[in-house]
């Protein structure tokens, strides 16, 4: 296996509602600016891969228009993922393993804006078994978190307690859109939205955009004075119907995350893509992280969803805070799907 | 490249305007279990899935990967969604062999599939929208126009669109899987039937068809155990240019022709015409054969369609073109690149059957996509390069 490192990370401020740029205004100052911090001239990027879903634009073929936003002339060698695009950070670093090129940009962007996010994810769903019933995404989660309370694996008050530290956390982040100081008993006295999950238990509606730029061996060392390597990438998957697994475990995170090697070495912290507060501690627990371990110092999903980006965000945060000195080796992780059903798990080190 | 890869088993279902037999997942299984058995595995055998289709919108199902997935022995298993506009069953072989040649993976199971007649798709590519301008004109009323500037840059005889088209059916009738089957098409049926994109005629047209494509792709260790020729994959290539711009040729676009450049250099080809046995393109309106000839450097600028007029891309020419019957008689849109690549590995196998070309040894996969601004590719041959 060639040593592949994160070169540099850039993202839009996350906004509930982008009004005055479209996605390719949106991905242009970021391609810019991570391309600026790879110390690799644009047109020397051997690949490019994108992540998005037609289903936030409302519209078929909606990543083509991004390719506007990486001046592919003269033509590039490009792919795409309908995935967050952590999976597409994924397939351009299988492709540098291939020994074809030995640099790639990554981005990915939504609007999740533009329509109501809960209910389009209901057409994520089995289209004859389940999307007929018309579960949105917050009641799916309502159903994980119940599993859970049920069984006494977490109560309403760690679930307040993710959401305060998360929000807490994400006041030390320019970019996040919910932060300040909350009061966990106060989160408590708030109504349900959808039992048993309260609003603070819930991810923002986000609009954004982010990349990364990643390199082989010796040019990445030649390239930036911190490159933070990518010491494994695996991902897994577990069946999509609800009723048909344990929704408290997640049997993908824990085989991704020991593929990945995470129990082998000191681990400094870690970047969880949970969008619902019960799931980070269904995935603190899947990859055996300690409790006390510091877990999305930049705020996470619950303090901004950009939907396609939030994955790929995590491991451009992770690898920020590498570079700026607040750990040597972290846990990044995606997830895809109706309650985590698609994890991506990948071990960052300085 | 770490390792070599091969294709070592395929499988595709039957292509039909509504296949109501099956849902998608049904769909999907079909052409997975026909190539696992061909490859003679089993579903524990794979390591991973990549699967690749076109538009969501199509079905209506927001990233449906999500929910196939089991039916592809998913569950514990890296899963891949590919999704790069027509090219995209190419690009997905492409990714499914990266996962292979990386090292990182032995056996791949790759799946490219479309079922069309869950919606429209003419009516899902023409979707208005605010602030921009409305095409409204389905995929043969955005190539018309690039088709017009062919005639007049090359002087091609009026006729050229409607030999390929025949050409094409005439190969679909030899082909168990084709959608369109016309046993008895003629030159004058398809030059009379109705015009609907000037000058592309109805006969010219591709269908819109239900379908999978499925192939095993596996590493030389599993290649050689399998017990059957494998199509060992020399070379593989994908370029992407922007859908428009002043000074973008969009009838010979750069990206193909750059894109065709760089797989034969991988290749270690430098007569395609020559060393190339036979083709399978990417060809939804008939006059992109003659216009992908020379986009692939298999005749000079301008002179595409005297292959097409001199039976070059006949069966019996010297390169045939579409084998199986092309993209005129099965289009399965997410599915078509992929049929394209699996053609060109079945006749490297000698697996094609009544469209086996004798003495097809390497053979090439082309889909594009998009504006003409989406290239995948491959070459495959029956001895590893």
């Amino acid at each position: 296996m060639r040593d592949v490192a994160i070169l540099s990370y850039a993202q839009t401020p996350y906004v509930r509602t982008e009004r005055r740029r479209n996605e390719v205004e949106m991905l242009m100052p970021v391609i810019d600016e991570v391309v600026a911090g790879s110390g690799i001239p644009r047109r020397e990027i051997g690949f490019t891969c994108s992540g998005s879903t037609d289903y936030l634009a409302g519209q078929s073929f909606s990543f083509v228009m991004a390719v506007d936003a990486v001046g592919a002339w003269p033509p590039i060698t490009e792919s795409h993922v309908e995935m967050d695009g952590a999976w597409a950070l994924y397939e351009a670093w299988i492709k540098i393993q291939c020994g074809e090129v030995d640099s790639a940009l990554i981005f990915s962007f939504g609007r999740s804006s533009m329509g109501e996010t809960a209910e389009t994810m209901t057409l994520q769903t089995d289209p004859y078994t389940m999307a007929p019933l018309g579960p949105d995404a917050i009641s799916m989660a309502a159903l994980q978190a119940r599993v859970g309370l049920d069984r006494g694996l977490w109560s309403e008050r760690d679930m307040a307690e993710v959401a305060a530290r998360s929000r807490r956390h994400a006041k030390t982040n320019p970019d996040a859109q919910l932060k300040g100081d909350f009061d966990v008993d106060q989160l408590l006295a708030q109504p349900y939205l959808v039992d048993p999950l309260r609003k603070h238990d819930c991810p923002p509606v986000t609009d954004g955009a982010a990349a990364i730029v990643i390199a082989a061996d010796g040019l990445a060392r030649r390239s930036v004075a911190k490159p933070v390597w990518i010491r494994s990438i695996e991902h897994r998957l577990d069946s999509h119907q609800l009723g048909g697994r344990d929704l408290a475990v997640s049997p993908s995170t824990e085989l991704a995350g020991k593929r990945a090697g995470v129990a082998q070495g000191r681990i400094d912290f870690a970047e969880l893509h949970a969008p619902f507060t019960h799931q980070e501690i269904i995935l603190r627990r899947a990859l055996g992280l300690a409790d006390d371990l510091v877990v999305n110092r930049s705020g996470g999903a619950l303090a901004a969803n950009p939907i396609m980006s939030a994955g790929l965000a995590r491991i451009g945060e992770a690898s920020r805070q590498i570079v700026a000195g607040q750990g040597s080796r972290a846990v990044a992780h995606a997830t895809s799907g109706p309650c985590l059903q698609q994890n991506l798990v990948c071990v960052l080190e300085g | 490249m770490a390792e070599h890869a091969a294709v070592i088993g395929i499988g595709q279902t039957k292509y039909d305007a509504k296949r109501i037999d099956v849902s998608q997942v049904g769909l999907i299984r079909e052409a997975a279990r026909r190539a696992l058995d061909d490859a003679g595995l089993d579903w524990k055998d794979i390591d991973a899935v990549v699967i690749g289709k076109a538009p969501d919108m199509f079905e209506g199902v927001m990233m449906p990967e999500l929910f196939l997935a089991e039916a592809l022995g998913g569950v514990g298993k890296p899963m891949l969604r590919v999704h790069t506009a027509g090219s995209v069953g190419g690009s997905t072989a492409i990714v499914a062999a990266s996962l292979v040649q990386s090292g990182v993976h032995e056996r791949v199971l790759t799946v490219a599939y479309e079922k069309q007649s869950e919606s429209n798709a003419m009516w899902a590519l023409s979707i208005k929208l605010p602030f921009s301008v409305a095409m409204v004109a389905g995929a043969g009323g955005f190539f018309a126009p690039l088709i017009r500037g062919y005639m007049r840059r090359s002087g091609a005889p009026e006729d050229t669109g409607i030999r390929v088209a025949l050409k094409d059916r005439l190969n679909a009738l030899k082909n168990p899987y084709a959608h369109l089957k016309l046993p008895d098409v003629t030159f004058e049926m398809i030059a009379n039937s109705p015009m609907l994109w000037d000058p592309i005629r109805y006969l010219e047209t591709c269908p819109s068809s239900d379908g999978a494509c499925a192939m095993v792709i596996s590493n030389a260790k599993h290649a050689r155990a399998s017990g059957k020729q494998p199509a060992w994959i020399h070379a593989t290539q994908m370029k992407t240019e922007p859908t428009s711009f002043a000074g973008r040729d969009q009838v010979m676009p750069k990206a193909g022709l750059e894109c065709s450049r760089e797989l034969y250099k991988k290749a270690g080809i430098s007569d395609p015409r020559r060393e190339i046995d036979c083709a399978e393109i990417y060809v939804p309106f008939s006059w992109f054969e003659p216009m992908w000839m020379e986009n692939l450097h298999f005749a000079p600028i301008n002179e595409g369609w005297k292959m097409t007029y001199e039976g070059a891309t006949a069966l019996d020419g010297d390169l045939p073109v579409n084998m199986s019957g092309g993209v005129l008689s099965s289009n399965a849109i997410g599915a078509s690149g992929m049929i394209r690549f699996a053609e060109a590995a079945m006749q490297v196998r000698k697996q094609a059957g009544e469209h086996q070309v004798d003495r097809a040894r390497k053979a090439m996969g082309h889909a594009y996509g998009g504006g003409s601004q989406y290239f995948s590719m491959w070459i495959v041959g029956d001895q590893p390069l």
